[in-house]
């Protein structure tokens, strides 16, 4: 009986060995591997640590990190509306707030391209009112406004899940110990739902801190993020050895800070990712 | 005993065009274990609710000590709750979760590490400060709920079917619990349950609710040994609630048959309902009963014999510690004082509301 059950991962196996762990042989062979003659070098990774590149790694954490922070912001006033209804009133503005992930994620950040830009939508409307335009397109606060309308519901969903199951007399018995609004939320709530926050923060952070198609698409050609840099390695430069290089630190620098991040999660209730 | 704490005036509270509490009058004395009974459903809940300040009443006036606490949230009031599923913080340990409302008041750490302690002592689980929750058994969670509230000092305590969870066995131990905690500590106790052994066996004042409204109140013994009326009769202990007629005072008419009663003032002629408590039946030779019957079950229950007994086209149920054998004949006496007469309902909606529980 155990065997058999055993079998039916067996396609999952498949899956894993032939899309995860190859490929990261092949990332990890190429990161230590000469471009010329293919003997094991260091030499990629000297190269990581170029100026440049830690420019677009330190812009690309900066841009995550305030990406994050604006989600958890917004998130949670949100989730904790949504958990404090009941289903069949929450389900229309879960709809709502759900309907935009059901288009492409491509077509959704090209929208935006086309509302920000100069002569875009939402300056034409400006001018129409005489109202100053605003030039954001190809800036920093366009990608963090992309990273934000595209990872939000990673955000929400994770600690309304946590919030929903907190039971409602907790809350009650923290008020009827005399805690006013603040300290029910500071003491109780915050502290009981942080399962849930770490799990959202890890689902933004991640593909906020690796993405290149936002960054493309809505910093111009301009500013460069570490998945810019990357994807230039592979598909302009064509070194694919420099690229594997500049993966594994990226890889590294995410298992790092998912390391501290896991470690607020004591329950390892919710972090779904670790 | 005699001091008014806590006084309802004209409480009324619906939801959805759904009459919850309907014009409830009520007051609490100091010092008093008073007890909420009813049928779930009844309103019971919902006043300790406005009570603890987690409801506001739609009309009417929360008064405690004199003063208008309507409107004050429950970190306002000087009472605490004990809340059914406990609701301890899971995310603290049982030392911090006496300590929560101590440490919001601002307390010094000696003075809430005394305090700790002694409200561990008074519910018996000492040396457990560095616990989890999550890890006590249902009956320890509940402890460490009431020492969690007691250790604020309310002048009143809010129990919310705080032993509903709990097995037979340790419902009853905590019931003793209970009592003496109530007694050590000098407060007022009120209590919501739906169960009638647990409301009989702990209180000074039973509440009897349905429907939103309060149906009797009084001592123990006064709920049980004289119902005002056939819905508090049958909602607590077993009963036989017939119809009757009083012929006159001290004497009606049951079933055709006429039976002595000490109750006077019902006027002549007047139907009633006729409560008799199975323990109040006797069981005796055909010669000497009122009544004549057949056994037609018989139950063995340990303290007693339960029996129905069929009789005048009614079903008696008799308990009694002598046997009588199925299918044997028998004679029912009832002495006149054990039998409780009722007004009817006066109206037709009374009347549903009393039997469909």
């Amino acid at each position: 009986m155990k065997n058999k059950k055993k079998w039916l991962a067996a396609p999952y196996g498949v899956w894993a060995v032939g899309f995860v762990i190859i490929p990261l042989i092949m990332i990890l062979y190429y990161a230590f591997t000469s471009q010329e003659n293919g003997t094991f070098t260091l030499v990629n990774f000297a190269e990581v640590f170029s100026a440049n590149n830690m420019k677009a790694l330190l812009l690309a954490l900066l841009l995550a990190f305030v990406s994050t922070v604006i989600c958890l912001v917004l998130a949670y006033p949100l989730a904790m509306i949504l958990s404090s209804r009941s289903v069949s009133q929450t389900s229309f503005i879960v709809l709502i707030f759900i309907l935009p992930m059901w288009m492409n994620f491509l077509l959704r950040t090209l929208a935006w391209q086309t509302l920000l830009e100069k002569n875009g939508v939402i300056n034409g409307i400006l001018s129409f009112l005489h109202l100053p335009n605003m030039s954001i397109i190809n800036t920093p606060y366009a990608i963090i406004l992309g990273m934000v309308y595209n990872f939000l519901p990673f955000m929400v969903l994770p600690i309304y899940n946590v919030l929903i199951k907190i039971d409602k007399d907790v809350v009650e018995a923290a008020r009827d110990l005399g805690a006013n609004t603040f300290q029910t939320y500071s003491k109780i709530l915050i502290p009981l739902s942080l399962p849930g926050i770490v799990s959202g923060i890890t689902m933004v952070f991640i593909p906020a801190l690796t993405t290149f198609v936002i960054s493309d698409l809505l910093g111009g050609s301009k500013i460069l993020l570490i998945g810019n840099v990357i994807e230039q390695e592979f598909k302009q430069t064509n070194n694919w050895n420099a690229g594997s290089a500049l993966s594994t630190v990226l890889m590294i620098f995410i298992l790092i800070s998912m390391y501290f991040v896991n470690k607020y999660d004591k329950d390892g209730e919710g972090g779904a990712v670790f | 005993m005699s001091h008014k704490l806590l006084d309802l005036i004209n409480i009324s509270k619906s939801y959805d065009d759904q009459m919850i509490l309907d014009e409830m009058n009520l007051y609490i004395r100091e010092n008093e274990f008073l007890t909420l009974l009813g049928p779930s459903g009844c309103g019971k809940t919902t006043t300790l609710r406005i009570l603890g300040g987690f409801e506001t009443p739609d009309s009417g006036r929360v008064m405690f000590d004199g003063k208008d606490i309507t409107n004050a949230p429950p970190n306002k009031r000087a009472l605490n709750t004990v809340f059914q599923k406990y609701a301890l913080f899971t995310h603290m340990t049982i030392a911090e979760n006496i300590a929560f409302g101590l440490k919001i008041k601002g307390r010094s750490k000696a003075y809430i590490d005394d305090k700790i302690k002694y409200a561990l002592k008074l519910v018996n689980l000492e040396g457990y400060e560095k616990r989890s929750p999550a890890l006590l058994s249902g009956g320890q969670q509940q402890r460490i709920a009431i020492a969690r509230a007691i250790v604020n000092e309310p002048k009143v305590l809010l129990l919310d079917e705080p032993l509903g969870a709990l097995d037979l066995k340790l419902r009853q131990d905590m019931q003793y619990e209970l009592i003496r905690l109530k007694n050590e500590l000098g407060i007022t106790f009120i209590y919501v349950t739906h169960d009638q052994e647990e409301a009989l066996t702990m209180s000074d004042t039973i509440v009897v609710m349905n429907q939103g409204y309060i149906q009797q109140i009084g001592t123990p013994e006064d709920i049980y040994n004289e119902p005002e009326n056939a819905f508090v009769a049958d909602f607590i202990g077993d009963s036989n609630i017939v119809d009757g007629i009083m012929i006159e005072d001290r004497l009606v008419e049951i079933l055709g048959a006429k039976f002595e009663c000490v109750d006077i003032g019902f006027g002549t002629n007047k139907p009633v309902d006729v409560v008799i408590r199975p323990e109040d039946i006797d069981l005796v030779p055909v010669s000497r009963g009122t009544i004549t019957g057949r056994v037609t079950h018989l139950i063995f229950k340990g303290v007693h014999y339960e029996m129905e007994v069929q009789a005048n086209g009614y079903e008696w149920l008799v308990h009694s510690t002598d046997m009588v054998p199925v299918g044997q004949e028998v004679g029912l006496h009832v002495d006149p004082f054990d039998i409780q007469i009722m007004n009817k309902p006066e109206s037709e909606d009374e009347e549903a509301v009393g039997i469909e529980e």
